[in-house]
């Protein structure tokens, strides 16, 4: 599995939505992306990528583009 | 006894007094302990000779809470090396006194900085790991006078009563999660911290405690044992106060 693809399941599994709705997703755009949501997200993407988000990445972490930016500074290439 | 057997805990501050004593009693109990101090190698001998007395796995780290990203290092060396995390002790403190008028922004900085951030941020990095495993038990150093006040403290008494404020709140914001938040306000416990106040001033304290002695560094290690352990699976959010009927 690539990391994009973990990257993405990371999201439908935890927000429970589909593949083809990543694209554009922001934090409370949708009611599963709330703030509880936004921390069993990051919980997930810590897991998947082995790494410990900094408290102002968790707080930055504003879309689903985003977290791609974000995670390329824990060398984690999507 | 052994009832923190196998138990992961962190603990700050254990280079001398409450902490020193919280990390012998921890280790006695049987407990896994990550003990933080700021100066290098302070805690190496102290780790070895309990290893060898208790059979406990100690691990001495060293670090500045307020160093953040020490303090995640910490905490990933921890997921790593253990797994989990059962307990947090925030212990770490800084006492320093002012009288209204000459209290300037360095001192209150400095208060604050060691005795409410770097606890908002050991608990924002222990909730990582605890969360996960959906258990814990974070424990918060307050104080007597964080709750009743006391001339010549406005700083410090503020701060500790931040540590009580912040332990009632994180303990709702974390109990679905079973994660577990108490704090313990110590009364006047006989640590070279207090008497630095002076032998006269340490006398007329203790005319003020109605169980009639000074209490130990001990003391408080037994509460936070009790709070650290399963003994306490359904306590939280509370300020225990070990001050033996003290009046400031």
């Amino acid at each position: 599995m690539t990391n994009l693809e973990k990257y993405n399941k990371t999201f439908t599994e935890t927000l429970g939505i589909s593949e083809d709705e990543l694209q554009g997703l922001e934090y409370q755009g949708i009611s599963q992306w709330d703030s509880v949501g936004h921390m069993g997200l990051v919980s997930a993407i810590e897991d998947e990528f082995d790494i410990m988000m900094d408290t102002d990445d968790i707080i930055d972490f504003s879309s689903y583009e985003k977290g791609k930016e974000i995670l390329k500074k824990y060398d984690v290439e999507l | 006894m052994d009832i923190l057997k196998d138990k992961v805990a962190l603990i700050t501050g254990c280079n001398r007094g409450i902490g020193k004593e919280i990390l012998y009693r921890f280790a006695q109990e049987g407990a896994v302990v990550y003990s933080v101090a700021r100066v290098e190698g302070s805690l190496d001998k102290s780790a070895k000779e309990l290893s060898e007395k208790f059979g406990s796995k100690i691990i001495p780290l060293y670090f500045d809470v307020r160093e953040t990203d020490k303090a995640k290092d910490a905490l990933i060396n921890i997921k790593k090396q253990s797994g989990r995390l059962d307990i947090l002790v925030n212990n770490a403190g800084v006492m320093k006194d002012a009288l209204i008028g000459m209290i300037d922004k360095p001192l209150m900085k400095d208060i604050f900085d060691v005795n409410v951030f770097a606890v908002i941020n050991m608990i924002q990095l222990a909730y990582k790991l605890m969360s996960r495993q959906k258990s814990g038990s974070i424990i918060n150093l307050s104080s007597i006078v964080g709750i009743e006040g006391n001339a010549g403290q406005m700083v410090y008494s503020a701060s500790k009563g931040a540590v009580a404020a912040l332990t009632k709140t994180s303990a709702k914001e974390l109990a679905p999660l079973n994660i577990r938040v108490n704090a313990i306000a110590p009364g006047m416990i006989d640590t070279d911290m207090f008497r630095s106040i002076g032998e006269e001033k340490v006398e007329e304290h203790l005319s003020n405690i109605k169980i009639g002695r000074l209490g130990t560094p001990t003391d408080i290690a037994n509460a936070a044992v009790f709070l650290g352990s399963d003994l306490s699976s359904y306590i939280t959010g509370q300020i225990l106060g070990v001050d033996g009927e003290a009046l400031v």
